[in-house]
């Protein structure tokens, strides 16, 4: 070998190192500026919650300041006089979601054991989906057949008029099944197949096992499906608005409270918020329920969270 | 009663409640598509609404609701993935990771109505956006954000960790595992996550009451800071505000609406079971 021949594998060497050294601190650039914007979207959901408390807080914190307490926590919502009561509305969203959760609860329940314990795979393959379409359904499709179809049926029970806290029930029901179904099936998944068998060696029957096995094993999995079953319906707008017949009264107690109209808080916030305006009290107390909705579903997430903490630490324990 | 009997009898009852689930689910789409089918035409589809919204079509109607749609996905799917790639990849178990959680779960939580009072004040009025397509696209883009990470969250989670092994054994960075190794296989799932959530988005009626939705508009939105008429609020408009509004327009409007918003919903899990059964790890 020559002495050019050498010089020029030299160089040769020397430009395939130098090359990927060029490219290595393009590539760390690259890589810090990639890794920071990840973390920032990651962290900007953090920020995005704060933001929408701080706007809602914004527009709606005069609200609790001018207004006297007794007034505010008062039986009557009559914004015209002046007079901005949040019990009737307080009361109207109880009353339906309470029915939608009586309805929805039981069912859910049961079809999520059905799905997970009982039904043979082709079943699942047809009602999973089924139950995801039901999700996708947009809530105004289903208030408006409530509005045309379901209000009529309601009536035929002896209420005066369709539009009651039942057919707001009914409908909302449905809405928080699919919540329902799919966080208790995975709940009832989670549970160690282990369990089950160990029931039916010592010869336990499969609804004992379930019974006595499984559900014990799941329940908080289930206790949170319930609690975020409870915050979609509380929720709930539209669908509602059209059905409960958006009367701001306090109905009397009794066996036929369902079957009164009701006004909940979320559709007082529609319905109202297009005509007031901006920067009026009425505009502020409006945000103020708003307010009030957030934070209830806040105090829900976070409790459902505390649960799903539980689980993991278990199972953590247990493997 | 032998517990035979109560296991047989528990069976019977939970076969019941959950065919009495399944059954309404049918026969509220059954009964929307047998009612609408009639109204749907060519020209309902693509006029505009004449005689004060009782003749004609709702062409512009569902062009916003597309339009929205692709809003939508602009606000949401960079800020979506890049929470995603976080959670799955980079996050640490600290209280920073358990606060973005705890956020994500929160945002999905927040009733709609809520996010239509954030869009109004933070979007129309303290940005000066007016109530226009910018306005409606950002709330709808933040409402749709929990369940797109959560999705995708979970699609990238899916990919082997040996992927990541063998990428990063080669001398790949961490970002090059991800962009090249990670990404690539997680994909179907991404996409299914974000098909369900613009499905949501397109169907919703509360977030854009007060920031884009118009009761009627003579002409076609020409930019971002136009409002325009969506499907989901011309529902409620033509079935509550409008009095001596035909039955058959109404159920077309549902059907046309049901129909957008449940092929997307199809679509996503075709995707998706077409994924399962083609993963070869």
């Amino acid at each position: 070998m020559n002495l050019t021949q050498f010089a020029k594998e030299r160089y040769a060497e020397a430009a395939v190192r130098a090359r990927p050294a060029g490219n290595r601190i393009r590539q760390r650039w690259t890589e810090f500026l990639v890794e920071g914007m990840i973390q920032l979207s990651g962290v900007s959901t953090i920020v995005i919650v704060a933001l929408i408390f701080l706007f809602l807080l914004r527009e709606g914190l005069p609200t609790f300041l001018d207004i006297p307490l007794r007034q505010l926590f008062g039986g009557r919502w009559y914004p015209i006089e002046g007079l901005y009561g949040l019990w009737p509305l307080i009361v109207g969203s109880l009353i339906v979601t309470v029915g939608a959760v009586v309805i929805a609860v039981p069912r859910g329940l049961t079809t999520a054991i059905y799905l997970g314990e009982i039904a043979p795979p082709w079943q699942r393959e047809i009602l999973k989906p089924l139950i995801e379409v039901l999700a996708g359904i947009p809530s105004i499709v289903l208030g408006f057949l409530g509005w045309v179809a379901l209000a009529p049926i309601v009536q035929s029970l002896g209420a005066p008029t369709g539009l009651t806290a039942l057919t707001g029930s009914l409908i909302l029901a449905y809405m928080a099944l699919p919540t329902i179904i799919s966080i208790s099936e995975d709940a009832l998944y989670a549970v160690p197949k282990e369990y089950r068998d160990g029931a039916l060696a010592i010869g336990a029957t499969q609804w004992q096992t379930i019974w006595r096995v499984v559900l014990p094993a799941a329940r908080s999995g289930l206790a949170m499906a319930i609690m975020l079953g409870i915050g979609r319906a509380i929720g709930e707008t539209m669908a509602v608005m059209m059905v409960t017949g958006n009367a701001a009264f306090v109905p009397e107690l009794g066996l036929d409270m369902p079957l009164s109209p009701v006004r909940t808080m979320t559709a007082t916030i529609a319905a109202e918020m297009g005509e007031v305006a901006q920067g009026s009290q009425h505009y502020s107390v409006l945000f103020g329920i708003g307010i009030v909705l957030f934070v209830i579903t806040f105090a829900i997430n976070m409790l459902a969270g505390r649960l799903v903490g539980v689980t993991v630490r278990r199972k953590g324990g247990s493997v | 009663m032998t517990r035979q009997h109560t296991q047989k009898i528990a069976v019977a009852l939970i076969t019941a409640s959950a065919v009495l689930v399944v059954i309404p689910i049918i026969a509220v789409i059954a009964y929307i598509v047998v009612q609408g089918a009639g109204a749907i035409s060519w020209e309902f589809l693509t006029a505009r609404p004449r005689n004060g919204m009782t003749e004609g079509g709702i062409m512009p109607a569902i062009l916003g609701t597309l339009i929205l749609t692709l809003g939508t996905s602009i606000v949401c799917i960079p800020l979506a993935l890049g929470a995603a790639i976080y959670l799955a990849e980079y996050a640490k178990d600290n209280r920073l990771t358990r606060w973005v959680r705890l956020a994500i779960v929160n945002l999905a939580g927040i009733p709609s109505i809520v996010y239509g009072l954030f869009g109004l004040g933070a979007f129309v009025l303290f940005m000066q956006f007016g109530t226009s397509i910018l306005a409606g696209s950002l709330t709808l883009g933040i409402m749709t954000l929990p369940v797109v990470i959560s999705t995708a969250e979970e699609a990238i989670l899916s990919v082997p960790q040996e992927f990541r092994l063998v990428s990063q054994s080669l001398g790949a960075t961490r970002w090059q595992t991800i962009r090249h190794q990670v990404l690539p296989h997680a994909l179907p799932g991404i996409i299914t996550g974000v098909i369900l959530g613009l499905s949501r988005a397109a169907g919703e009626t509360a977030p854009i009451l007060f920031t884009v939705a118009a009761f009627y508009l003579p002409t076609l939105p020409s930019s971002i800071s136009d409002q325009t008429m969506a499907l989901p609020y011309h529902l409620y408009v033509i079935a509550t505000q409008v009095p001596g509004m035909p039955l058959s327009v109404q159920y077309g409007t549902a059907l046309v609406l049901l129909l957008l918003v449940l092929s997307l919903t199809l679509v996503a899990t075709i995707i998706r079971t077409r994924m399962r059964r083609r993963r070869d790890w």
